[in-house]
Parts: C-alpha cells; sequence; structure tokens
C-alpha cells in the first residue's frame, strides 16, 4: 500500500462522491458557528424552507462582537447586538446548541471547541472563518469557509471541495528559552511570504513541533492561514491523546479506547512524500516582531527595519515603501526601537492558558510604562479566565498595571468597543497587522504573548530571552 | 445566481499586491444581517476621506476616478482577496457591479467565495497582468472581453488571452446554478456514508460518546 500523508488519510476517509471532473463531496463532521457569518446563512435556509441536516454537528457562540467588560449590561452597539441576537434565534429556531453570551463556556470559537472536546483527531472541521486552520493541531483537516458554504454544510453535512497540495513544514531541534510556537510560526511565514502556502494544505512536523504542547500546535495551525494555506496540521501523537482525555464532549470507556486506537494512525507514514517541504532549525529562530502590513513582513528583535531601497523586486519594494509610510516607521530603524500606545494580548493566536501563564511569568512583580495607555489581557474563554484567576494570574496583571477582561475576539479585530485610534500602535499576540485592523489607522505588530508583555513594561519592543525577573 | 457567459466592460486598475478582505470591506460593515448593499463600503478606507466630520470621496483613489465608473472588470495583483474568509468581499465587490477579477494569483477561500457569487476570477501570468496595467494606463476607457465559454480574455485589439478554470466552477458560473441542490441529489450517498461512520467512529456523533 502506498505511503499516506496525514493529510491523504483524513482527506480518503471523508470522500462520500467523486464527480468525473475530480470534484469531491466531503463528508463534515463538525460546523462552528458564530454571530458574524452565519446570519445570511440561516436566511438562507428559511427561504428555501430547508431545515438542518445534522444538528449535533454544529455548535455556536458568539465571539466577534461581545463586550469585554460588564456583559451583564448587554451589548450597547445596536449592530452588535443585532448580530448576537439573530445567532440567538436562529439557534433557537434550528436548534443548535449555543453557548450563549453568559455561559461560562463561550469563548473564541477556536479556543472553545478543542477545550471542549467538541474538535476530535480524524474529523473534518469547518467554519466561517478562517483561522478554523488552528483545530488542525489535534489531527482534524479543519478549514475556514464563506457563509454560502457555512448554509451548503447546514443543509446537507457536507461541502464540494478539491484536494490541495501538501506540504510539511519540518522545524528540526530545540526552541531556545524565551522562543515560542508564535515565534516558530511568524518565522515560517517570514520565509514562505503570505502567499507561499496557497493551494497547499501544511503539515508542520519534526522534533521542535513534536516538543510543543497542543496548545502550541493550535497557534501554529491558527496561522497557517497567513502563509496562505488552508488548513495546517499536526500528527496525533500522546501529547495529543492526553490533552483530550475527559474533555466535556469527548468519548469515554470503551468508546474512548476504540477511538484512541483509531486515532493512533493519523500522522504521514514515514515514507510519505509531499509535494512541497519546507525546513527550518529551531535554534535559529528568536523572538520576531512584524514590522509592516502583512505577516510576512516580520523580522527577529535584534534586527532593524529593512530597506525598500535594498529590495529589486518592484513590486516588493512599493509593497515595503507603503507598509513603512502606513505604519511611520523608518527603514534601518532597530525594532527596539520601536515605542507602544497600547498591548493586546489575546485572540484565537495566543488567549489560551499557556499564553497567559507565559505573559504573567513576565509581568510579575512589574509596572506598565506610563507611556503605555492600555495593557489588555482577554482570555481566549470564560473556562480560560476561570483557569487564570484560580492561578492568580489576573492578580499578577492587575498589579501590574494591565487590565483583565472577558473572553472574546476583542481587539483581534475591533468590531466591539476595543480598538486603537488613529495612528495609535500596538503590540498584538494576534494574527494579523494588516491596514486598520485593530481599528481604523491602527498600527499592530505581532508578537508573542511573552513579547507582548515585556514591550508592556518597558514600553517599547525588548528581547524576552534578555528579560530577568525582579 | 445570475450566469455568466460573455462579458465586455470597462477595466479599473488596483495595483497593490495582497490586498486582504480587511481591505475590500472593513469589519465595521460585516455586522449586517443581510447580503445587499454592501457596494458603498466596498474599498472604504481607500476609497473615502474625513472631512469636517463628513465623508466625502478620496480624490486620489482609482475607483473614484469618472472614467472607471461603469468599471465592470477588476485588474489586480497577487495574492488578491486574502485574509479573513468573510464572504462580504464578494458580495461588495458584486453589489458594487465587478463581476470578473483579473490578477495572477487569489486566496483560496476568496476564490471560493466568489464562485459562490457569480464572480468570475481569472488567473493570467505576472506578466500579462504586467502587461495590461501598461495598456489601461496608456488607453483611458480600456474595455476588454471576457468570454468564459472560451476561457479567454480578449482586447479590443484583438490579442487573447487564455485562462484555467475549474470545470465544475465553469458550470456553476455558466448556469448559475445553486450548489444545495446539486449536492441534495447526493442525498441517499451521504445517508450512507454517515450509516457507515455510526458504526465504525461512533464518537464523531454526540450520541455515541
Ligand atoms: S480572535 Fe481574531 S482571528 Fe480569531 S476568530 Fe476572533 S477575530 Fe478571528
Amino acid at each position: 500500500m502506498a505511503a499516506k500523508t496525514l493529510y491523504d488519510k483524513l482527506w480518503e476517509s471523508h470522500v462520500v462522491h467523486t464527480e468525473v471532473d475530480g470534484a469531491v463531496l466531503l463528508y463534515i463532521d463538525r460546523q462552528l458557528l458564530h454571530e458574524v457569518t452565519s446570519p445570511q446563512a440561516f436566511s438562507g435556509l428559511r427561504a428555501a424552507g430547508r431545515k438542518a441536516w445534522r444538528i449535533d454537528a454544529n455548535i455556536a457562540t458568539a465571539d466577534h462582537n461581545v463586550p469585554t467588560t460588564d456583559r451583564a449590561a448587554g451589548i450597547v452597539d445596536p449592530t452588535s447586538r443585532l448580530q448576537v441576537d439573530t445567532l440567538d434565534q436562529n439557534c433557537a429556531e434550528f436548534g443548535i446548541e449555543e453557548f450563549g453570551m453568559l455561559d461560562p463556556r463561550q469563548g473564541i470559537v477556536h479556543v472553545i471547541a478543542p477545550e471542549q472536546g467538541l474538535t476530535l483527531p480524524g474529523m473534518t472541521v469547518v467554519c466561517g472563518d478562517s483561522h478554523t486552520a488552528t483545530h488542525g493541531a489535534l489531527g482534524a483537516l479543519a478549514f475556514g469557509i464563506g457563509t454560502t458554504e457555512v448554509e451548503h454544510v447546514l443543509a446537507t453535512q457536507c461541502l464540494w471541495a478539491r484536494k490541495s497540495k501538501s506540504m510539511r513544514v519540518w522545524v528540526d531541534g530545540e526552541l531556545g528559552r524565551g522562543v515560542t510556537a508564535k515565534d516558530m510560526v511568524l518565522a515560517i511565514i517570514g520565509k514562505m511570504g503570505t502567499a507561499g502556502g496557497t493551494g497547499y494544505a501544511i503539515e508542520f512536523a519534526g522534533p521542535a513541533v513534536q516538543a510543543l504542547s497542543v496548545e502550541g500546535r493550535m497557534t501554529l495551525c491558527n496561522m497557517a492561514i497567513e502563509a496562505g494555506a488552508r488548513s495546517g496540521m499536526v500528527g496525533v501523537d500522546a501529547i495529543t491523546i492526553d490533552y483530550l482525555r475527559g474533555r466535556p464532549y469527548a468519548p469515554v470507556g470503551r468508546i474512548w479506547d476504540q477511538a484512541v486506537a483509531a486515532w493512533s494512525e493519523l500522522h504521514s507514514d514515514a515514507d510519505a512524500s509531499f509535494d512541497a517541504e519546507i525546513r527550518l532549525h529551531a535554534a535559529d529562530i528568536a523572538p520576531q516582531v512584524t514590522w509592516g502590513t502583512s505577516p510576512e513582513m516580520v523580522a527577529e528583535i535584534g534586527a532593524t527595519i529593512p530597506d525598500p531601497d535594498r529590495e529589486s523586486d518592484m513590486v516588493r519594494r512599493k509593497g515595503w515603501t507603503d507598509a513603512l509610510a502606513y505604519m511611520d516607521l523608518q527603514a534601518n530603524t532597530p525594532l527596539s526601537a520601536i515605542t507602544l500606545d497600547k498591548v493586546f494580548i489575546g485572540s484565537c493566536t495566543n488567549a489560551r492558558i499557556e499564553d497567559l501563564r507565559a505573559a504573567a511569568a513576565v509581568a510579575r512583580g512589574h509596572q506598565k510604562a506610563a507611556s503605555v495607555k492600555v495593557a489588555m489581557v482577554v482570555p481566549g474563554s470564560g473556562l480560560v479566565k476561570a483557569q487564570a484567576e484560580a492561578e492568580g494570574l489576573d492578580k499578577i496583571f492587575k498589579e501590574a498595571g494591565f487590565e483583565w477582561r472577558e473572553p472574546g475576539c476583542s481587539m483581534c479585530l475591533a468590531m466591539n468597543a476595543d480598538r486603537l485610534e488613529p495612528g495609535e500602535r500596538c503590540a498584538s499576540t494576534s494574527n494579523r497587522n494588516f491596514e486598520g485592523r485593530q481599528g481604523a489607522g491602527g498600527r499592530t505588530h505581532l508578537v508573542s504573548p511573552a513579547m507582548a508583555a515585556a514591550a508592556a513594561i518597558a514600553g517599547h519592543f525588548v528581547d524576552v530571552r534578555d528579560w530577568s525577573a525582579p | 445566481m445570475e450566469a455568466f457567459t460573455v462579458l465586455e466592460a470597462i477595466v479599473a486598475p488596483l495595483d497593490r499586491p495582497n490586498v486582504d478582505t480587511d481591505a475590500i470591506i472593513p469589519k465595521q460593515f460585516l455586522k449586517t444581517i443581510e447580503r445587499q448593499g454592501l457596494g458603498k463600503h466596498l474599498f472604504d478606507a481607500w476609497r473615502y476621506l474625513e472631512q469636517d466630520g463628513k465623508q466625502v470621496d478620496n480624490p486620489e483613489f482609482i475607483l473614484n476616478q469618472p472614467i472607471y465608473a461603469d468599471a465592470r472588470i477588476l485588474l489586480a495583483r497577487e495574492n488578491f482577496g486574502c485574509g479573513s474568509s468573510r464572504e462580504h468581499a464578494p458580495w461588495a465587490l458584486a453589489d458594487y457591479g465587478f463581476r470578473a477579477i483579473i490578477a495572477p494569483s487569489f486566496a483560496d477561500i476568496f476564490a471560493n467565495n466568489c464562485v459562490q457569487n457569480g464572480i468570475l476570477l481569472i488567473r493570467l501570468s505576472a506578466d500579462e497582468v504586467d502587461h495590461l496595467f501598461h495598456e489601461v494606463a496608456a488607453n483611458p476607457g480600456y474595455r476588454l472581453r471576457i468570454d468564459l465559454p472560451a476561457q479567454e480574455v480578449q482586447t479590443m485589439g484583438d490579442s487573447r488571452y487564455c485562462f484555467p478554470m475549474d470545470a465544475g466552477h465553469k458550470h456553476k458560473l455558466l448556469n448559475g446554478l445553486d450548489d444545495i441542490q446539486l449536492t441534495l441529489k447526493h442525498e441517499g450517498a451521504i445517508r450512507a456514508y454517515e450509516a457507515a461512520r455510526r458504526q465504525s467512529e461512533p464518537w464523531l456523533f454526540r450520541d455515541g460518546i
């Protein structure tokens, strides 16, 4: 039998039907719904008089628009409120389980589904959200879709798709102290470019990936889309199984044993071949900071901002020049000289418990710089928040002058009240530094949680590897 | 969905790489629960300026030039439509009036969403796209004819560029078909698949755990 990649295995086990032209009807095991990309899907179903095909395959929560303060008071902005209310009504009407805004299990879809065991190895997982790739960390095939496709999955439990090419990103060696999964993925994107993975399904592998916790693997897969790939994934191993044991929606007893046996096959065969392969050495990766308006515009903390005049490719040169103008930065400036107005620790990239622990370890016993107006910590879910509070992380943050908020997407994309004002500069643990992403005219630098916390305290970027406990 | 066969129209050039979906339609317009009406917010941050608290057209932005008022074809650079999966991006492009986009490459999810909304994406080589940018700049009111059945872009000067096209997508665009109807023809196969997996992997079903 020919050797298979993890992607081959996941793909082949979900083919319901193949057309003569090669288009495949792919079965979807889990659909995650949120308030922004689902209203038109439900109204489409309603208009056509259709029901949901399999309600238990769906789970919904409101995350993008929810306030991160004083939630009991409801949502002030009427358009945000309408979207969240519409989700509540649609879920009630179609019988879909929802973690409502006041449910302790509410949070960012990509944080709560793995946390609940709603994402399991071997599943196909979709959501009307490009960061659905996150769930691939558990050995699932997970990808973002548009609203018409959300409606299609609701109505048929399937999607039309074509198999992507396969790419393996292999990271050798061991990450250095203070260097995280976030730095790894930013370094990968810096190497591949934001379109380098277009048309591919990426498998992250190698000793440095295998050494990551499931949470770290989620950070990695989360940003596969920032390299252009719709899906990122990591093979199942003992770390995956340990993570899943005892999760509320994970199987138990005899079925658990049966599932574990099946999941243990979910990795690429040793001699499987890939259409493309990229290799990095973990030891070469330093903490990363983006300086431009695309995640590929990234450099290590010790570097200076590159000079567009030294770039020979004219399209890239113009891209860099536009980016520096937007970011109000000069070529050849050291990254450590960049000062910040705000700091955001949160998002589906970095708002799980380990991320908060890493940030708290840096913040402990220090004070936010007076020049930083706000340093905001937004846990990824209600359960992450509760866990952090049980560990006293909230106290560490508050004592350091950081704000401790309610869970949601928050300033990752600023659809709620949390946002940058025009011209403000932010160190952010999220995944996108596009123009205006965190608020019109706002300037975003992507970093790891530890780097963000250190920047909040220093007032400018610093190399967290030089950070010493007080 | 409106079927697509042949389109002859003015071409508007948008000369930047990596135009992301946040730029196509910024998040403040994602709060709608409708599909229609987003065209006026297309490229909002580039298209409008704040003046004395009011929103006015930015004269520098290409789509605000009167010559492109009737453009139906957008000429763009590589990796167009990267970023978020929001279908609001093709909804806004279609509502504005664009029916086809020409670029060297498009982001995957965006490309899928365009097919669902009757927007034809045409991939030409970077050199061909570059050439078209020069042509558009040199010839005010430049038009192209797009022939989907023939998979050809034809210039008024009678040059032709062939473009590749997924056969399934082409069929859907040509006929303006709704996917769900097509899929439900396979209802039996879906049910049979589901029954088999319920046996072999019961944990995938919530009543099976
Ligand atoms: S946290 Fe940011 S990237 Fe993640 S789902 Fe929310 S808005 Fe999208």
